[in-house]
Order: C-alpha cells, then sequence, then structure tokens
C-alpha cells in the first residue's frame, strides 16, 4: 500500500507537487493520469525518495522509503528507461543491481528470460532500442520479487505485442496481491488495464476512484480526462480552445 | 539472506569492470607512464660514464618521473570522476538509489571500491616502474634495489598517490555532476593549484605542502642534498597526513552531498 498524504513540492516560486494526497491498495492496478507537467513523474520521485518533499508525506507500507535499508525487495520501479549507462551489458547492469540487494545472480537469468532479453543480456545497453531498454526496467522492478510497483509510462517505445505483455504482466502482478501503480498518457491502455485512477494537474488531486465511477457520466476514459483537467492543462493547442469555444 | 555492506562493495565493484572505458583507460596509461620512465631511465643509462658523481635521487627520479606523476594524477583523478559522473550524467543514480535507499552506504562503498581499486593499481605501476628503470641502469651498476634507503617510501607515496587523486575525481563528480566540468575542475584542484602556492609565508607554505602534488613530491625526495633549504619546509608526517586529509575530506564531501541533494 502507497500513502500519500497533503505532499507538497515546490521548486523556488513553481509548485509542482500541490497538498496532494491519494491512497493506492493492492490487488488493483491503480493508474495514474494528468497532463504533461502535472507532477506526475514528480510525485513518483517523492514517494521514492529520489526528491525530498517540501512538506507532507508519501510512505511505503506505513514507512518512508528512504528509512528502507534496501529497496528492491520491498519496491520495484521504473522511472525512466534511460536511467542506465550505455556502456554496460543488460546482464551486468541487473547483475549490479542484484548484488546490492544479496539477490542471487541466478534472479537476473530468470528476470531476462521474463522480459525477453535473454538473447541480448551480453549487449551493451547502448545498442538497445527504447522498447528493449523498458524491458531491462521492467526487468530491474521485478528483480526482487516485490510487493509494491511503480512504473512510469512503461509502454514508450514498445510495439504491439510488447504492449499487450505488458498489459497482461501488470493484470498478473495485481492478481498476486502486489500494489501497482502506473503513470502512463495512453487512455485505451488505462481502459483496459487499470481498476483505479488517479487524476491529478498542476500538481493537485482532481479526481480519485475506479475506472466505472469516473467513467460512468461521458462513456470513455478519455472525454472524462479531457473534461478533468481542461482547466489544468498547461500545453493545449490554440485547435483545442477554438473546439472548445465551438462546443 | 540480509543484504549488508559488503553486497554493496560487491556491487560497486560489478559496476567499475564491467564499464568497459574504465579498463581502457586503466591499462593504456600504464603503458604510457612505463614509457615515459623508462625513457628517463635510458636518457640517464646513456649519460652516464664511469667515474661520474651520481646520487640515490637520481636514480629515484627516473623510477618516477614528474610527467609520470602528471599522467599518474590525471587518470586517477578521471577514474575516480568517472565513477561518480557516469551515474550522474546518466540517470543511472536514481536506478541506484531506488534500489538501495541507504545513499550513504552506497557512496561508502563506491569510494571504498575505488581506494582498493586505485591502491592496487598504483602499486602495481609504482613498483613495476621502480623495477624496470632500476633493472635498466642496473646496466650501468646505477640502479637501485627495493632494499635501498628510502626506496619503499617512495613506491609507497607513488601508489597512494592514486586513490588520493581518484577520491578527489569522484568528489569533485558528484559535486558538479558533469564530465568536462569534473575534469577541469580535477585539473585545477590537482594539478595547477600546487604549483600557484609559493612557500614565502608559513600559511601559504603551509597550503602548498598540504597539497596531493606537493606531498608526493616531498615524500619522493628521499635524497636533500642537493635541495635547496626552504624557509618552511614541509615534513615527511604531515606529507602524509595531506594525503589522509585529501581523501578523507573527499570521501566525506561525497557521502554528505549525494545524502542531502533532489535527484
Amino acid at each position: 500500500m502507497i500513502e500519500v498524504t497533503d505532499l507538497t513540492k515546490r521548486y523556488g516560486r513553481t509548485t509542482a507537487v500541490d497538498r496532494l494526497s491519494f491512497t493506492v491498495r493492492p490487488g488493483q492496478v491503480t493508474g495514474f493520469l494528468g497532463p504533461n507537467g502535472a507532477g506526475k513523474s514528480t510525485t513518483l520521485r517523492l514517494i521514492l525518495g529520489l526528491n525530498a518533499p517540501t512538506s507532507g508525506t508519501a510512505t511505503i507500507h506505513g514507512r518512508s522509503f528512504r528509512s528502507l535499508p534496501r529497496g528492491l525487495r520491498e519496491v520495484g520501479a521504473l522511472l525512466d528507461a534511460g536511467d542506465v549507462h550505455g556502456g554496460r551489458s543488460g546482464r551486468s547492469h541487473l547483475l549490479a543491481l542484484a548484488r546490492s540487494n544479496a539477490i542471487p545472480s541466478a534472479r537476473v537469468d530468470e528476470v531476462l528470460a521474463e522480459v525477453g532479453l535473454t538473447g541480448a543480456a551480453r549487449r551493451r545497453i547502448g545498442e538497445y532500442s527504447l522498447g528493449m531498454k523498458q524491458r531491462l526496467g521492467i526487468a530491474g522492478a521485478l528483480l526482487g520479487d516485490p510487493p509494491v510497483l511503480l512504473f512510469d509510462e512503461p509502454l514508450n517505445g514498445l510495439d504491439p505485442e510488447g504492449v499487450r505483455w505488458v498489459r497482461g504482466l501488470l493484470r498478473k502482478l495485481a492478481a498476486e496481491g502486489r500494489t501497482v501503480l502506473l503513470s502512463s498518457h495512453l487512455m485505451s491502455e488505462m481502459e483496459h488495464t487499470a481498476d483505479q485512477l488517479v487524476v491529478i494537474g498542476r500538481g493537485r488531486l482532481l479526481a480519485a476512484g475506479s475506472l466505472a465511477e469516473l467513467t460512468a457520466r461521458t462513456g470513455s476514459l478519455e472525454q472524462t480526462f479531457l473534461d478533468l483537467t481542461a482547466d489544468a492543462a498547461d500545453h493545449r493547442t490554440i485547435a483545442d480552445h477554438r473546439a472548445g469555444d465551438l462546443r | 539472506m540480509t543484504p549488508r555492506f559488503h553486497h554493496l562493495l560487491a556491487a560497486e565493484w560489478t559496476k567499475f569492470w564491467s564499464l568497459r572505458s574504465i579498463r581502457w583507460v586503466l591499462g593504456v596509461s600504464v603503458l604510457a607512464m612505463l614509457a615515459v620512465n623508462l625513457r628517463s631511465a635510458q636518457y640517464v643509462y646513456a649519460g652516464y660514464r664511469p667515474g661520474d658523481t651520481f646520487h640515490p635521487q637520481n636514480a629515484f627520479d627516473t623510477a618516477f618521473t614528474l610527467v609520470g606523476a602528471d599522467l599518474l594524477l590525471l587518470v586517477t583523478a578521471s577514474v575516480g570522476a568517472m565513477v561518480s559522473v557516469s551515474e550522474y550524467a546518466t540517470g543511472l543514480l536514481r536506478t541506484t538509489f531506488v534500489a538501495v535507499p541507504h545513499r550513504r552506504a552506497v557512496l561508502t562503498a563506491k569510494a571504498a571500491v575505488v581506494t582498493g581499486v586505485m591502491t592496487g593499481y598504483g602499486l602495481l605501476i609504482s613498483g613495476l616502474s621502480f623495477w624496470l628503470t632500476q633493472a635498466l641502469l642496473a646496466g650501468r651498476h646505477i640502479g637501485l634495489s627495493v632494499t635501498a634507503p628510502g626506496a619503499v617510501r617512495f613506491i609507497a607515496a607513488t601508489a597512494l598517490f592514486a586513490p588520493v587523486c581518484a577520491l578527489v575525481g569522484l568528489c569533485l563528480g558528484v559535486l558538479l555532476r558533469h564530465g568536462a566540468a569534473t575534469v577541469v575542475a580535477g585539473v585545477l584542484v590537482l594539478f595547477m593549484l600546487p604549483s600557484l602556492c609559493t612557500d614565502t609565508h608559513a600559511w601559504t607554505a603551509a597550503v602548498k605542502h598540504a597539497m596531493p602534488f606537493n606531498a608526493w613530491r616531498f615524500l619522493t625526495q628521499i635524497d636533500v642534498t642537493n635541495q635547496l633549504p626552504s624557509p618552511h619546509p614541509a615534513s615527511i608526517l604531515l606529507s602524509w597526513a595531506a594525503y589522509l586529509g585529501w581523501a578523507l575530506a573527499a570521501t566525506v564531501t561525497a557521502v554528505v552531498v549525494a545524502d542531502r541533494r533532489d535527484l
């Protein structure tokens, strides 16, 4: 379980996350939605202790992430598939992560097989496509067999087969009773994958609830999202505004 | 199995040796330094005539030359910088800290691995260079053996110069997080600063003697009969203390800064 309470992060005058509170429960996939710049990635980094909050708390099973001695067995996370060193092989990258958490190296080969990278394991990550890097990041998240998983845009760069695979994987992880938080821009994917939704805009909570609740009125998640974030989006185009005027 | 500190050491060890660039830099630099020092020994060998006055220091000076030490400084500081910058610049450090939220332990393990590997590397290049140059000079019966007075200090001071510079590089990498900026800063601090300091006043002399490069020079001056006397001379003990001081200050700064900063 992930609990975010009155979480606030300010950078100088900009407030990236503004008194945000929500709960992510186990056994479900919780979708984390918001327009570009809404503060999704910052929130994930605050949950993982990479950034220190200005105020408020984020806890995992009641404890702040920074207080854990080792992370991989508690939380698996894919924040950015680019957070790797291109000079290492995929296997060396995972091996170093595994060693830091006292995970046996046999587990590295297991997760490599699970994400379909066994054949590319000894190639340099710099030669990987974005889709392969996403798979490597997912392998890293699965390494410690953690009860809590966070994924930030895991579908970027994946081919249709890969998208379907990730969807199945996330459903499976949730069905095993794990807590799964998935941030994505892809509304159709969310409709396929998420049970619960947390929608934020300009760092604030706009809506939280089950997929069915949130789409009941408009009939589609995309329309619900656009309605909810109409005032909170920073990057609406002129065409969007004109379309809004005509409505 | 509960993860312990030695698991972090194993992880950092794996990361260090899985970078091809680091292995190349270490391998090629050993050859470059040996070439520079052997060239100097060969020059002394060719110029020596039986009956010439010859001080042991002349033999020591070929065992590890000033140019060789400059190279050692640049290479080790760069390798230390690569260890930290490669994580910051690529974003890998985020992955590392999500795997191990205890940041101080991660940075301590990094510093420990850098210290260990660079001490080994320093010993290898220092011992090998001493042995090969003196073996060459032995052809003129002017080579020193490792049992000669001061030889052990010479080899140790050169060997330990490597981890000191590497830790300063690692620390600058944590502070600046950018490859080119870190190398420039390393050159300024370790290479330029020592030559700007004079020993005219007691305090400027203290600063001068505390520079790692100057400490190395003092520790490797085994025979000081031909040296100009300084009004504020350095001492052996303070030169070793300068090594230790820089190593500790660099490590503590890296650990504290990485622990406090957002990523």
